[in-house]
């Protein structure tokens, strides 16, 4: 009896604890009710957009700065801070710009901040040059009025404009920073701490690793369809507490939810969770040089090992036991939000182990070794991927051996092209569009064009396609070529699409209204608190 | 004595030396930073241009003179990963890690002491072999989990305490402090009381030995027999007697409390000069990794080196045998 006494008043006083608890919590959220507190897996590098090419310190920063040209959330190139646009030239777009914008400084934003900007950014030790490939110069027309220069009249420029951020010129002539940091010459850039966008919100503060504060930029051109005054963006690198941290109701809301920590996060009352899968494509890829980097014979050039390999795969084991049920299983090369995705291509190779071994015996490759390189910190569970792909194609006669580590080792192996089979993770940013991969992965090294065909491959009929992918100007039949090509990569089995992976994102109930889409960006002029 | 001194700082350098070589074997053959700097657009001209600017095809010693002579001088560069000035990051970063590691110095004598003079004089009894056995899970269990054990039980259940960052800090000069702000100071108490727990059973280990050992003497019996009360034998009489070799082991193992710091400071998102580094590996930051490994380094030896030379001042047989 004593010790039941006992353990009751030990409860009320957890219980007076977590009253107290919970009426801070409701004092703290009452006080700063548009205060949205952020809690992402990891900071963002600089405060400058132009130096470094990494897709999640683009899109924070596109609270703060602007592009000419934006996505809406359905991914359609809708105008920013141009209004309209045409080609007046075969190779010359003509940007009209928005009248009245002003910089968080107060300064107009004209013309000539656009010239400032794309010669900045274009410059040789920019390290954003690569994400404009078809850019040639820009000239100044009239105060609203650029003309931009390009090397062809695809359209997909506009798509790769939504990442080009625009600066007030004045702003970087007084500070100097006309030129982009170089971490070559050793010299701290302005641009790194300080900012002067026209976007929805401004820096107050920023502290690396603890917190950036942005508050709301009253004089956005735009109407505001978000209501918060206040964004506290903290990382918190450690996956545990981060969850912790969203349970104590110490963040509202975190952009990267651990997928082994969704049902814990799921069965509390005032937490909701939003999975879905992401653009990234992940891929088992071969070497396709005359000869492995050891002077072996090269077996994979023969089309019936990479087939054999194809119908190896058991997907949907991959599916409910690496991924937990969570990816979406992939039988064509771009997610379905990618433009040129068809529905019909995307049917995943059947899982075939004796049809596998008979193409493998065909090909007289029955036993043959190789390595297969993987990282452990690239793509969701790729360490368990690469287990799983070895051990199943052990299964039906190869001998794969995995050769796994950080991807600081690995990448360098398989840019290098000294490696047998590697995976690679495509998310076609920012282009958001097939022609990504067409040309930046499948098509012959040459150029601009395939950069990350690491294996080392050339079908002229793919080139061509690509080709004429990149002048067509009708929208529906560039995407018609672009489905052609991906097919033709199918047939090929150029690639081996495997899945794209889950990501998922956590918030209080208090969190109302937040978009998240398939790119995993945030877009928090469109969250809404407390109503 | 100034031979010595000579002797003595000839040897600091040496080692620092050695250090500087290690750390830039180590980020020789770590891997590429050009491959993680380049984004997937970035053509291979581009690439070997951006290799040759960072100066990563000049010869292996022409590479590591230019380091050492840099370094000599506080100039690490600036970040592959953010274009910030090394010195300045990690700079900012010290107070962090240095309050932390203070801190949980300080809580490890307060409770250390104390428990290992409870369990000294009432050794037998079932609580201080309950402590006993306590401070063995607390040497064994990795700081990690004690730290995600602290966070759950002290910020989810309990809503006591923040699970993470540091809280509003001040700033004095270039030194940013927690400890004047209450949010600052609920901050630390979870991080350090994970990263003296270790130090904690150390403590207590070491003063329930000391004091066995002088609780035998004959000065202790005698102050028994003349009745001096027996809180003032402990506490003021045999403590004393106990706490020259608690202070050196604690003097010594700063170090490794900022050493240890470095999983403390991920779990509990402490921006410390540890996270700094870890984050820096992840991208093979090359210029941070050294500046971390060459600054660290640095403290070690100079304490190092002080500590000797004091040794030596106060004993002159030291002195005598290095000659």
């Amino acid at each position: 009896m004593a010790t039941y006494e006992k353990t009751k008043g030990n409860d009320m006083k957890l219980r007076k604890h977590l009253l107290a608890g919970l009426a801070f919590a409701f004092l703290a959220s009452s006080a700063s009710a548009e205060t949205l507190r952020w809690g992402s897996p990891r900071d963002i590098f600089s405060l400058d957009p132009y130096s470094y090419g990494s897709t999640s310190n683009l899109a924070f920063l596109n609270h703060v700065y602007e592009g000419l040209t934006r996505y809406t959330p359905e991914f359609k190139v809708e105008p920013a801070l141009a209004t309209s646009w045409e080609m007046v030239k075969d190779k010359v777009w003509r940007f009209h710009l928005r009248k009245g914008v002003k910089f968080q400084n107060g300064a107009d934003f004209t013309a000539d901040d656009v010239v400032a900007s794309m010669a900045r950014v274009s410059h040789p030790t920019s390290p954003l040059r690569g994400n404009i490939p078809a850019y040639v110069s820009t000239t100044k027309v009239d105060d609203y009025t650029v003309d931009i220069e390009v090397n062809s009249p695809n359209p997909l420029f506009l798509n790769d404009m939504t990442n080009i951020f625009m600066f007030d010129k004045d702003w970087l002539v007084d500070n100097k920073s006309e030129l982009p940091t170089d971490v070559g010459a050793k010299v701290e850039g302005f641009a790194t701490y300080n900012t002067n966008g026209t976007g929805p919100f401004k820096v107050e503060s920023r502290v690396p690793d603890s917190k950036t504060v942005l508050i709301k930029n009253d004089g956005w051109w735009d109407t505001p369809k978000h209501n918060l005054d206040r964004i506290e963006f903290m990382p918190i690198t450690s996956a545990a507490t981060r969850v912790a941290a969203l349970l104590s109701g110490e963040i509202d809301l975190t952009d990267g939810a651990p997928v082994q920590d969704l049902e814990r996060l799921k069965s509390s009352p005032d937490i909701k969770v939003v999975e879905r899968t992401d653009l990234r494509t992940v891929h088992m890829v071969f070497n396709r040089h005359e000869t492995f980097a050891d002077g072996r014979e090269n077996f994979f050039n023969n089309i019936k090992v990479r087939q054999a390999i194809d119908h190896a795969i058991d997907r949907q084991l991959i599916f409910k036991r690496v991924m937990r049920g969570k990816s979406h299983v992939a039988g064509t090369m771009v997610a379905p939000e990618i433009p040129g995705y068809s529905a019909e291509l995307d049917v995943p190779t059947a899982y075939d182990p004796e049809l596998s071994k008979k193409l493998l015996e065909e090909a007289g490759a029955v036993g043959k070794e190789f390595t297969l390189v993987c990282m452990n910190d690239e793509s969701v569970n790729e360490e368990d991927v690469c287990s799983a792909l070895v051990s199943m194609l052990s299964r039906v006669g190869l001998k794969p051996t995995l050769d796994i580590g950080p991807r600081a080792v690995q990448a360098p192996k398989r840019a290098g092209g000294k490696s047998d089979a590697y995976m690679i993770g495509w998310a076609n940013e920012p282009t958001l569009d097939a022609y990504s991969i067409l040309v930046q992965v499948l098509s012959t090294r040459e150029g601009a064009a395939g950069v990350a065909n690491y294996g080392g491959w050339s079908y002229p009929a793919l080139d061509a396609m690509v080709k004429k992918a990149a002048l067509e100007m009708d929208h529906d039949k560039r995407l018609a070529i672009e489905t052609e090509a991906l097919k033709f990569a199918k047939d090929e089995v150029i690639m081996i699409p495997l899945h794209q992976q889950p990501m998922a994102w956590a918030m209080s109930n208090n969190v109302t209204d937040v978009t998240i889409r398939a790119d995993n960006k945030p877009r928090h002029w469109l969250t809404r608190i407390g109503d | 004595m100034i031979v010595f001194l000579i002797k003595r700082l000839a040897n600091a350098v040496l080692v620092m030396l050695a250090v500087a070589l290690l750390a830039f074997l180590i980020f020789r053959f770590a891997g590429d930073p050009v491959e993680l700097m380049a984004n997937e657009q970035m053509s291979q001209a581009d690439r070997i241009e951006l290799r040759e600017k960072l100066g990563l095809n000049d010869s292996f010693l022409t590479q590591f003179g230019r380091f050492v002579g840099n370094a000599a001088q506080g100039d690490f560069g600036i970040s592959y990963r953010n274009g910030q000035d090394v010195m300045k990051l990690i700079a900012e970063r010290f107070p962090a890690t240095m309050e932390l590691a203070l801190v949980a110095t300080v809580l490890s004598l307060l409770i250390g002491i104390p428990l290992g003079v409870i369990t000294a004089i009432h050794r037998g009894r079932w609580y201080s072999e309950g402590l006993q056995f306590i401070s063995i899970i607390g040497v064994s269990l990795p700081s990690f989990v004690v730290g995600i054990l602290l966070i759950l039980v002290f910020a989810v259940t309990l809503g006591l305490v923040p699970a993470f960052g540091r809280g509003d800090v001040v700033q004095l000069g270039w030194w940013s402090t927690g400890l004047l702000t209450p949010s600052g100071r609920a901050s630390l108490l979870l991080p350090s009381l994970a990263l003296a727990l270790y130090q904690i059973t150390l403590v207590m280990r070491l003063v329930r030995a000391e004091m066995m050992e002088v609780l035998r003497s004959d000065f202790v019996k005698f102050a028994r027999a003349r009745g001096v009360p027996r809180w003032r034998i402990y506490f003021r009489h045999a403590l004393r007697n106990c706490l020259m070799p608690v202070v050196t082991m604690t003097a010594m193992n700063f170090g490794s409390l900022i050493a240890f710091a470095l999983i403390t400071e991920t779990v509990f998102q402490w921006p410390g000069m540890g996270m700094l580094f870890i984050q820096a590996v992840t991208f093979l930051d090359m210029p941070v990794m050294a500046g971390y490994l060459c600054i660290v380094s640095f403290i070690f030896v100079t304490l190092n080196t002080l500590v000797d030379i004091a040794y030596a001042v106060i004993d002159p047989r030291l002195r005598d045998a290095t000659r």
